[in-house]
């Protein structure tokens, strides 16, 4: 992918030149604002569309998804943001009817190449879902589960610090601790998505994708997960679908607007909810579409 | 972890090629058992016949002693069809030669000639062809389904039959020609005799009577239990007993049979009206758990419709839901009736196993029904019998796979309709 | 509405009547024959006297060696139906296209509607004689009614039994488990064996306790294809007969109502019909609490 700037080369090349890069067209900068947001993509996408049994769901998106930072996919619902998300780490593929064109990359590598494993693929990109989905099994092996299926640590005392460490990453070690034993299915809804949280996070991705992860939550759960996430950019590179314009806004270091399938606007968070470019954002962001 | 992710994947192809083998395994059995039955049963459609030159006197029917009618009746067909046969083969004149020569052909050979003779009595006198049936051991090997240089042990003809077979080939005195008396006929020890005729109708009988109680019955205990019965613990003990009652072993209605119907009410044994009231018991729970989901899958808002309109709660089900709901309720009627008609166990308990040549005219008639008839067959040490018990089962399959073909059309069409 | 009270007590009847009817023929019998010797005893030879005025010469009647007889056969059909039906059942409802699967379901479904008869006759002129020559040509002797014919045949009868039972227990496991497995970078076996069968297993249980209890009480295979003497043995080569053959052998063919033999055949009636009974109820039971956990 000739204009995919991979993590290296971006990394690299000071902002004048990524400018450079970009340069034939004035307007690209507007799009491709990452030199502000000062970190080079660790995801990018270009001319990404997507459609269901030939309905178009998602038309031609190029967009990148800085590293160690929170980039939040924000629209009305049906405009394609979990279509996006779930390209990323190509959950898509479970659906029959899901066509893919155009390129998605990890760190420059294009996850949709013919050679590229989708099960290493997911190792890297972790997902948490809109609804808490815990296995039917204990809180200790719901944290193991994905570390056991990778061979991730050799002996159980190691497996043990790795689930505790989840755990305490994923702030519920403290409620959990005395049982362990007790299925995930039993603890508060807001504690699954942090069990699910502990779990993605157990397998160490380095990217790690929410989508709505608080919308099946009450206020206060949401805004533990909040915390949770802002602490966990220190270490992961977080993609977050929401329909709460306040959860973009607090959260993110970067904003993402969909809009009917199309890509409308991205830039630094504060810059599309105070400046907003399109009219479309401009309406959305203030309450009058979505 | 590299060397880890290929072997996931390799369980991962491993996985997947053991669930394509298992079904591949279940469509190779599907196809054997359809194959082989086929293969089997395929002869038994086929009838070999032997032709014969008569030529009869009056004097071969005592015709002077006996009244009008009578004196067809009482001939020694048996002696004219031996004649014929030691004319068509006068080189064979030991007692030996001759009684190997009288079995290449069928014993009901003597009620053919009878039948053509009373047809047409007129044919006494002159020279005529008939072409009677051969025994079955002539029929296997002519047909092929035994070789011809199998051992005499196998092939159950011995050399001079043999010769004699190949002389009435030879001089086109065989033909082979499609099987009518199988469906035509009843049971009898002759495999060449041997039809399904009577087990078909003591089936159909058994059949008919099973759905005239079950079909009602089932429809009716779905509607109350889905329109009008009040939710409790009696309902729920209905409810929680037609399920189990569905998982009852068949062999155990047989044996209800045997003690309620036959030694308490005292119907008669071996009567399709008692293997239809078997069969209904055991059918019942099939219907009323599908009718009671066609039922259920009638949307409330064609009842209010029809409250709307003031019509009874009685009314607005016979006339408004339980149309609407009917492809389903036909749908698992026609699945019960089609294991009701190849359910074998409860029938045999009801002694509807006995050994009946008269066609059953009735449902009180004894009778067999075609699975106990394949049962009957499948039990006959005559090669002639294994394929007759195969076409038998072919038939068995036509009417059932017709029957689950219906039904599966009938969801097909109807399903999804709001 | 008095007519339709009346038709929903027939199935009610129904029970009864079986109950009822097992249970006093069965009550004669055990007069005559003590529980104990019928439940403990490992020999059964149901002869009658040869003279009626004959006492005590009605044979042995121990349900022992009838009862392992036809949990061999179970066993075997099981081991047959379980593996196929379930491996059938996971490649339909998470491997195979839409299409594959419309095409490939109703034709297992024709292994189901075919009449048992059918299967019996198959057994018994097919499966046996090949299991005999294929004995023969490695130095094995296997009987022409062995256990292992019949069981093979029943375990093919019941493959849509299982994977149309454990299809519904698959299919009911939501979508949500599916990709939270996958997207843990499970491969999709690693996402069916640990998540999806661990989530279905009581489905999946019940499913297989039904099919057990279809697969004692089927009668016309091994009628057909095992034998009529009672063996006590775990070889499956041997021939062995089971609860539900002996029932037909004693009930077919002139009988008189008040011997021994005929009446052991309620006693076994009862004993099967307690057996498959408590089978259903506990499947039910299962696949009830089941369907709950996921609405």
């Amino acid at each position: 992918m000739a204009h995919a700037p991979t993590l290296t080369q971006v990394a690299e090349i000071p902002n004048s030149a990524t400018i450079g890069l970009l340069g034939d067209n004035p307007l690209a900068l507007l799009k491709h604002p990452e030199a502000r947001t000062g970190k080079p993509a660790k995801m990018t996408s270009r001319g990404l569309s997507v459609s269901y049994a030939n309905k178009p769901a998602l038309h031609d998106v190029d967009l990148d998804i800085p590293v160690n930072r929170v980039t939040a996919l924000i629209g009305p619902s049906g405009c394609g943001k979990t279509t996006y998300i779930r390209c990323l780490n190509r959950m898509n593929d479970i659906i029959d009817t899901c066509r893919v064109e155009g390129s998605v990359t990890h760190d420059g590598e294009d996850i949709y190449a013919p050679d590229q494993d989708v099960v290493r693929l997911r190792t890297r990109v972790g997902m948490v879902f809109q609804k808490p989905n815990p296995f039917p099994k204990s809180i200790y092996d719901n944290t193991a589960y994905g570390p056991r299926i990778h061979g991730m640590t050799g002996s159980r005392d190691e497996e043990r610090a790795l689930v505790l460490d989840s755990l305490r990453r994923a702030g519920l070690l403290d409620e959990v601790r005395d049982r362990l034993d007790a299925p995930g299915t039993s603890l508060s809804g807001g504690q699954q998505q942090r069990l699910c949280i502990a779990r993605a996070i157990a397998v160490r991705p380095e990217v790690i994708l929410m989508d709505e992860p608080c919308s099946a939550l009450d206020p206060i759960a949401t805004a533990r997960i909040e915390e949770l996430i802002a602490a966990l950019k220190q270490d992961y590179t977080i993609v977050i679908v929401t329909h709460s314009m306040q959860q973009a806004r607090r959260l993110s270091d970067k904003t993402a607007f969909f809009h009917l399938g199309r890509l409308v606007e991205q830039g630094n968070t504060e810059d599309v909810f105070e400046a907003p470019q399109d009219g479309r954002t401009r309406d959305y962001v203030m309450g009058r579409i979505g | 972890m590299e060397a880890r992710l290929k072997n996931r994947h390799r369980a991962e192809r491993r996985f997947r090629l053991f669930g394509g083998l298992a079904i591949f395994t279940s469509l190779i059995f599907l196809g054997a058992l359809f194959a082989i039955i086929i293969q089997t049963g395929a002869g038994a459609f086929k009838q070999t016949r032997i032709a014969l030159d008569m030529h009869l006197s009056p004097a071969d029917f005592n015709a002077g002693q006996a009244v009008e009618g009578d004196w067809l009746e009482r001939a020694d067909y048996q002696a004219m069809i031996k004649r014929a046969l030691r004319q068509a083969f006068p080189e064979l004149r030991s007692r030996r030669e001759k009684r190997s020569l009288y079995r290449m052909v069928s014993s009901g050979a003597a009620f053919q000639l009878r039948k053509k003779l009373r047809g047409d009595p007129g044919l006494i006198g002159t020279d005529f062809r008939i072409w009677v049936l051969a025994s079955d051991d002539a029929d296997m090997v002519f047909k092929g389904a035994v070789p011809r240089d199998a051992p005499v042990a196998h092939r159950r003809l011995d050399d001079r039959q043999m010769s004699v077979l190949e002389a009435l080939e030879d001089t086109g005195r065989l033909r082979s020609q499609f099987n009518w008396t199988f469906f035509s006929a009843g049971d009898s020890r002759e495999p060449e005799l041997a039809g399904i005729a009577g087990a078909a109708l003591g089936s159909l009988f058994s059949v008919l009577v099973c759905l005239a109680l079950a079909f009602p019955l089932g429809v009716m205990t779905a509607v109350y239990l889905e329109e009008f019965a009040p939710k409790n613990r009696w309902t729920g003990f209905i409810e929680v007993n037609i399920s189990n009652l569905a998982a009852v072993p068949s062999i155990v209605f047989g044996l209800l049979g045997l003690a309620m119907f036959l030694n308490i009410f005292g119907l008669p044994r071996s009567a399709p009206l008692v293997g239809g009231m078997v069969l209904a018991l055991m059918t019942l729970p099939t219907i009323i758990i599908a009718s009671r989901a066609a039922i259920k899958s009638v949307p409330p808002s064609v009842r209010e419709a029809a409250f709307a309109l003031g019509a009874s709660p009685v009314q607005a089900v016979f006339h408004h839901i339980l149309p609407l709901a009917m492809p389903g309720v036909l749908t698992g009627t026609i699945i019960g009736t089609a294991q009701a008609l190849g359910e074998t166990a409860p029938l045999l308990m009801i002694g509807m196993v006995a050994f009946v040549v008269d066609l059953p005219t009735n449902i009180l008639d004894p009778a067999t029904a075609l699975p106990v008839q394949v049962f009957l067959w499948a039990d006959s040490p005559e090669r002639a019998f294994q394929e007759r018990t195969a076409a038998a089962i072919l038939v068995l399959l036509v009417f059932t796979c017709l029957m689950n073909l219906t039904a599966a059309l009938l969801r097909k069409k109807y399903e999804l309709k709001w | 509405m008095a007519c339709l009270i009346a038709a929903s007590t027939i199935s009610i009847l129904t029970t009864v009547g079986i109950v009822l009817s097992l249970i006093v023929e069965s009550f004669q019998f055990f007069r005559m024959v003590p529980v104990s010797d019928f439940l403990f005893g490992l020999h059964w030879s149901p002869q009658t006297a040869i003279r009626a005025d004959q006492v005590g010469a009605s044979g042995a009647f121990g349900a022992i060696p009838l009862l392992a007889g036809t949990l061999l056969i179970s066993a075997i059909a099981l081991s047959v139906s379980g593996p196929v039906g379930l491996l059938a059942a996971i490649y339909l409802a998470e491997y195979a296209s839409p299409r594959f699967r419309s095409l490939v379901k109703p034709m297992l479904e024709i292994l189901a509607g075919i009449p048992t008869v059918v299967y019996g006759f198959f057994a018994a002129i097919v499966i046996a004689p090949l299991l005999r020559q294929g004995g023969e040509s490695i130095g094995l002797e296997v009987s022409s009614e062995s256990a292992l014919a019949a069981g093979l045949v029943m375990g093919a009868m019941t493959i849509p039994f299982v994977s149309s039972l454990s299809d519904d227990a698959i299919t009911a496991v939501p979508d949500s488990l599916r990709e939270a497995a996958l997207g843990l970078g499970s491969t999709r076996s690693e996402t069916i064996v640990r998540v999806i069968l661990r989530a279905a297993l009581p489905g999946i249980a019940g499913g297989l306790l039904l099919t057990a209890s279809r697969v004692i009480g089927e009668t016309m295979i091994v009628v057909m294809a095992a034998g009529l003497t009672a063996n006590l043995t775990i070889n499956p080569l041997e021939a062995v007969t089971t609860v539900t053959v002996q029932i037909v052998t004693l009930l077919t063919g002139d009988q008189e109502f008040d011997s021994a033999k005929t009446l052991s055949a309620f006693a076994l009636g009862l004993l099967l019909f307690t057996v498959t009974l408590t089978l259903n109820v506990a499947a039910l039971k299962i696949v009830k609490t089941y369907r709950e956990q996921y609405q």
